[in-house]
């Protein structure tokens, strides 16, 4: 499923994202790549989500966080 | 050798992720020695400031807060170009102690351009509160970079890192140097592009060819762009390899393959006894980003600070043009009679107005980025952006574009230079275009000053709300045209780290302000300057020949009032040679007075019964009649003040019954009290002030100004403005602000007219649909000249500045039209009031 399904408080493992170069590096930066695992701190069935990575906290806008795929 | 000769300087680049308190560690080091400018070799404003240490001086350049050193961002591609061009003795990378491995990530990517790392663990009491323990020399080995644990924002640990910065720029690293292990597979590959780097001779010596052969195989576009075909060649045949091998994108592993390393070093010398690094911050995220109370506060938020920016900066505001004004006065007060005031016109008009109109803003700008300082720093602005993220997603932009845009309800040069945070050219570029569509604090000047003249009191708030609401939908509906034809791409999804929150420094905040503060009176100083000395010789030059036509008109005057003064000796049944006081003869109200009282009490002295005494209670009922006439004058004027219109004939009943109780106690000096008002010193005011204004009005129009309103004016008809309403308009291009002033010399008859004066004079002149155009056009017309010069700095291209200057005006002219023609067919405020 992708990560924008995951609801608030799951914790969910990357398996691929679909993002140009420079997304993906940035993404990767921060800590979110395939294999890493996240919790969704807030999510919401539109707007954009936070997640747990690491000891930081990340927005994701909605879009980004379809392109992510998670289990 | 002399000692001096000794000194030596060493340069170093202070690195970090953004939130890991780089900034707070640049102010410890370099406190207020540091200024923002331009490095050579490097496009975009860095902050530098020096320490010293011994003899040594340390030169210190705050690098942009970045996650990595990739090509992707210009941030990123900046913060590397520096060390690689530059190759500083030595990079300082402050690591969050509490957030270590993400921070970590860059670390690795600094190791491998090769130039000596100084680590500055930062925020150690947060970590051990925490319960994170470190063993920095564990740690220090395994990295191999010396490691300085601090506290910024208690100023702990400053001189533990000049000493060590200055250790390692004399005698190098006491540690082995480290680097990232990618693996056998990918090692082989990295050694097999160096080869090629190296035996093509062309290699810059100044990088590691190993991080060059490392970018090449992460596909990094700008290092590909200089590298050698052959190099490239061998570069692309390896990823192919690898990808097969690893079945996935390349870059992508060698990022695990960074973490893998900084999460092996911290397994052997980080513990950490508790994961509570968030429980805070997410306990004050789960009311302040819930979709229920999230954009009520924000919005409430938002409320508090432009109040606090106006209850406090209002009046300090207030008290500056209050003191510039003074010193204006002062100036003309003091001038030598009979010296040419070209010089005194260009000082109190053209530098004092114009510079000390700008400049009295000051306050305000200060608590303006006050304000900004602490939502940044507690880490407000980032859950802001969050809140607004679904709304600017409607307009195609996201949540990040909304902190520039309600900055610019403050001031547009901060609002563009804060799209500095958007990491997209299109989102950066579009934020930036509209963004002076939000009404800034100038714009509220002009507003609140022609609703006052246009508009009742019940009308006023509806139509300001309706001209700012009118700028949010122009913004938005300005931002999706252009995302949809010159700025179409797709829109970059959101990314962005939510920092916890954190107290803000009061030392942090106060240098903030100090540096905005610093920047916005040197462009006082220097841009606005030279333009208010511009604007003004267009208002005086060229000069009207001086043929001595008003002054005759002005004698004929007097001459007059002479003659009425005469006869108003017999009126008072004196005889001729006696003293009426001749100094009642002046053009202002209150010297008027005073002299005329000053007069009584000479002639009291002199005579002390019969004609002194008459003259002094004729002179005592004249500043009556007069007081009660400007107050009913003042009663008629404030006709919008709807306290109802029944107050007003209060008012009015209770004067004329004071008239009359004057005129039954003295009906001799009440009459001739009346007659001198209405027939010596009623028509000498009103001779005077229209020879004023027709002088002044024939100056203006022959000026520079006033050729080009007058050459404006037919394109102006269509719009319902006439020549001076374009002549104000040309000024409010250049700064806001200047509508006011320039109108005010338009119609005032001397230059120390009250405001109150002036809105009468325009509420008397244009109907209220002209005010409500006029303000049309302020909001929309071309941006004044600080935003446009600040757009072209941070655009780096004139083509921007130059699209908002057309489109700007042309729309302002196409919708003034259409409001216009629209109020003229439905015959909505097409009345003149006044």
């Amino acid at each position: 499923m992708s990560l924008g399904m995951a609801k608030s408080g799951q914790t969910v493992r990357v398996v691929r994202i679909s993002a140009g170069r420079g997304l993906q590096s940035r993404l990767s930066a921060l800590g979110i790549m395939p294999g890493v695992e996240l919790t969704v701190v807030a999510g919401s069935r539109r707007g954009p989500i936070v997640v747990a990575v690491k000891d930081s906290r990340v927005v994701l806008g909605r879009g980004m966080a379809q392109r992510i795929d998670v289990v | 050798m002399p000692r001096m000769a000794m000194t030596r300087s060493i340069t170093v680049a202070l690195a970090g992720n953004p939130n890991s308190g780089k900034s707070t560690i640049f102010n410890n080091l370099t406190g207020h020695r540091q200024h923002v400018g331009n490095y050579p070799g490097v496009t975009v404003e860095t902050k530098q400031g020096v320490c010293r240490w011994g003899d040594q001086q340390i030169h210190i350049i705050d690098l942009p807060g970045t996650y990595s050193l990739t090509a992707y961002s210009p941030e990123e591609l900046e913060a590397r170009t520096f060390i690689v061009k530059q190759q500083p003795d030595v990079v300082v990378d402050v690591v969050d102690a509490s957030n270590i491995e993400r921070n970590l990530y860059l670390t690795t990517q600094l190791l491998d351009l090769g130039r000596p790392v100084i680590i500055a663990l930062n925020m150690t009491d947060v970590a051990h509160v925490r319960g994170i323990e470190f063993d920095l020399k564990q740690l220090s080995l395994l990295l191999g970079t010396p490691i300085v644990p601090m506290v910024g924002s208690r100023n702990e640990g400053t001189r533990e890192l000049i000493a060590a910065i200055a250790q390692v720029a004399t005698d190098g690293s006491p540690y082995r140097s480290r680097h990232v292990y990618y693996g056998r597979e990918i090692e082989e590959e990295v050694a097999r592009v160096e080869d090629a780097l190296t035996s093509d001779g062309g290699a810059q010596a100044s990088v590691p060819q190993r991080w060059v052969a490392l970018q090449l195989l992460e596909g990094d576009p700008e290092v590909a762009e200089t590298a050698p075909s052959a190099a490239k060649a061998v570069a692309a045949s390896s990823i192919q390899h690898l990808e097969r091998v690893f079945g996935g994108a390349l870059d992508t592993v060698m990022a695990d393959r960074r973490y893998g390393f900084v999460s092996g070093a911290c397994q052997e010398a980080v513990r950490s006894t508790a994961e509570t690094r968030h429980s805070l911050s997410d306990a004050i995220d789960a009311v302040v980003t819930s979709s229920l109370f999230g954009l009520p506060l924000f919005l409430a938020l938002m409320y508090v600070v432009f109040l606090v920016i106006f209850r406090l900066g209002g009046p300090a505001t207030d008290l500056l043009s209050a003191g510039f004004g003074h010193l204006g006065s002062l100036i003309i007060d003091w001038w030598p009679p009979g010296m040419d005031t070209t010089v005194r016109d260009l000082l109190v008009e053209g530098v004092i107005g114009g510079v000390g109109g700008v400049l009295a803003l000051l306050p305000n700008v200060l608590f303006l980025f006050m304000a900004i300082a602490i939502l940044e720093d507690t880490g407000y602005m980032a859950r802001a952006a969050f809140i607004t993220d679904r709304l600017m997603h409607h307009i195609g932009l996201h949540g990040k574009s909304f902190i520039p845009l309600v900055l610019g309800f403050g001031c547009t040069v901060p609002a563009v230079m804060a799209t500095r945070i958007l990491e997209n050219r299109r989102d950066r570029l579009t934020t930036m275009l509209v963004a002076p569509l939000m009404s800034c604090g100038a714009k509220f000047a002009v507003y609140s000053m022609l609703i006052a003249a246009f508009f009742p009191q019940a009308w006023r708030a509806p139509v300001l709300w309706s001209v700012y609401l009118i700028g949010v939908m122009l913004a938005m509906a300005g931002a999706r045209l252009l995302r949809s034809t010159l700025l179409r791409g797709e829109s970059v999804p959101l990314v962005m780290e939510l920092p916890p929150y954190r107290m803000p420094t009061v030392r942090g905040i106060l240098i903030h302000m100090w540096e905005r503060g610093g920047e916005f009176v040197k462009k006082a100083g220097t841009v606005i300057l030279a333009l208010s000395i511009v604007l003004w010789a267009m208002t005086a030059y060229p000069r009207l020949p001086d043929d001595g036509r008003y002054d005759a008109r002005r004698d004929e005057a007097a001459a007059r009032y002479e003659e009425g003064l005469h006869s108003l000796r017999a009126l008072l049944g004196l005889p001729e040679s006696s003293a009426v006081p001749g100094n009642l003869l002046l053009d202002d109200r209150v010297g008027l007075e005073e002299n005329a009282a000053e007069g009584s009490v000479d002639d009291h002295k002199r005579e002390a019964t019969g004609e002194g005494a008459t003259m002094e209670r004729f002179l005592s009922l004249l500043r009556d009649v007069r007081a009660i006439r400007e107050r009913m004058a003042d009663a008629e004027r404030v006709r919008f003040e709807d306290s109802g219109s029944s107050a007003k004939q209060l008012l009015q009943e209770a004067a004329v019954a004071r008239l009359s109780q004057l005129e039954y106690r003295e009906p001799s000096l009440f009459s001739a009290a009346v007659r001198y008002l209405d027939e010596v010193e009623g028509p000498y005011r009103v001779a005077l002030e229209s020879i004023d204004g027709e002088e002044h009005a024939a100056r203006l129009g022959n000026s520079a100004a006033g050729r080009i309103g007058h050459f404006m004016e037919p394109a102006l008809v269509p719009l319902g403005f006439d020549w001076r309403i374009g002549t104000a308009l040309i000024g409010a291009m250049a700064a806001r602000e200047a509508f006011i002033a320039q109108l005010g010399i338009l119609f005032a008859a001397d230059g120390r007219q009250s405001s109150r004066e002036l809105q009468h004079r325009l509420g008397a002149t244009y109907p209220p649909l002209t005010g409500f155009t006029i303000m049309l056009f302020i909001l929309i017309g071309s941006p004044c000249l600080p935003t446009l010069a600040v757009t072209y700095r941070e655009s780096r291209s004139w083509k921007w500045p130059l699209l908002q200057i057309i489109a700007f005006t042309f729309a302002a002219y196409a919708i003034v039209f259409v409001v216009y023609s629209l109020g003229m067919i439905l015959g909505v405020g097409t009345t003149i009031i006044g």
